[in-house]
């Protein structure tokens, strides 16, 4: 049975993954996170200064709903990088530690120092490449 | 309502017991404080499978508990090489 609703979620699910490049499903905001895994997921993405969608998936149980039924992942934070699920926290601290995770999202390795240099000196020296690249 | 209780709280053991028979020639280890749970599994059938299809080879032998009966199960999965 196909509830005009439901799929009306879904399709608005896949646009949203669609189109960010990185989009991450969350309980609570960035700034405000309901969940230690969620948490944790947004540290790491803004230790790594990568800019990343966010969705609150609290407001709306239909939302988690929908996109457990698409991803095929049962729990929540999910995070989605160029359309591909990438796993949850777990997943994503692991990538994070061997690096897996700043080569999928295009920036430089473990350095927060490096990422506090000067981006216009740094551009204008080198030619740094800005699309990221689909690494898949 | 006691049977009602004991039914929402699950042992670190149960998850033990379940992941590895639910998945041959697996070890686990779990701790947990009856709804958050922390586990460290290990075995061939991971060999081969991306992270992804590590973990929901594991979230599968509890469907739809995940996130219900088990509020949060993390995990860390090592494959290893043969039998």
């Amino acid at each position: 049975m196909s509830d005009p609703a439901t799929n009306e979620m879904r399709d608005a699910l896949k646009s949203a993954i669609a189109e960010n490049p990185v989009i991450l499903f969350m309980k609570g905001t960035p700034d405000a996170p309901a969940c230690g895994f969620s948490a944790r997921t947004v540290a790491v993405l803004e230790s790594l200064e990568a800019p990343f969608a966010a969705v609150n998936v609290l407001p709306d149980p239909r939302i988690r709903q929908e996109l457990s039924a698409l991803s095929g992942w049962p729990t929540i934070p999910q995070l989605f990088i160029d359309g591909e699920l990438v796993g949850g926290c777990d997943i994503v601290m692991e990538m994070h530690e061997t690096g897996e995770l700043q080569r999928l999202l295009g920036v430089s390795g473990s350095a927060g120092t490096a990422m506090a240099e000067a981006p216009a000196a740094a551009s204008a020296a080198e030619p740094a490449p800005l699309s990221i690249e689909n690494l898949l | 309502m006691a049977a009602t209780l004991e039914s929402m709280s699950v042992s670190p053991d149960e998850l033990k017991v379940r992941i590895e028979s639910a998945i041959p020639g697996t070890r686990a280890a779990v701790s947990g404080d009856g709804h958050h749970f922390e586990a460290t599994v290990e075995g061939p059938a991971f060999a081969g499978l991306s992270r992804i299809d590590q973990h929901k080879l594991v979230y599968d032998v509890f469907g739809a508990e995940l996130g219900d009966r088990i509020h949060a199960l993390s995990l860390k999965i090592t494959a290893t090489e043969d039998r």
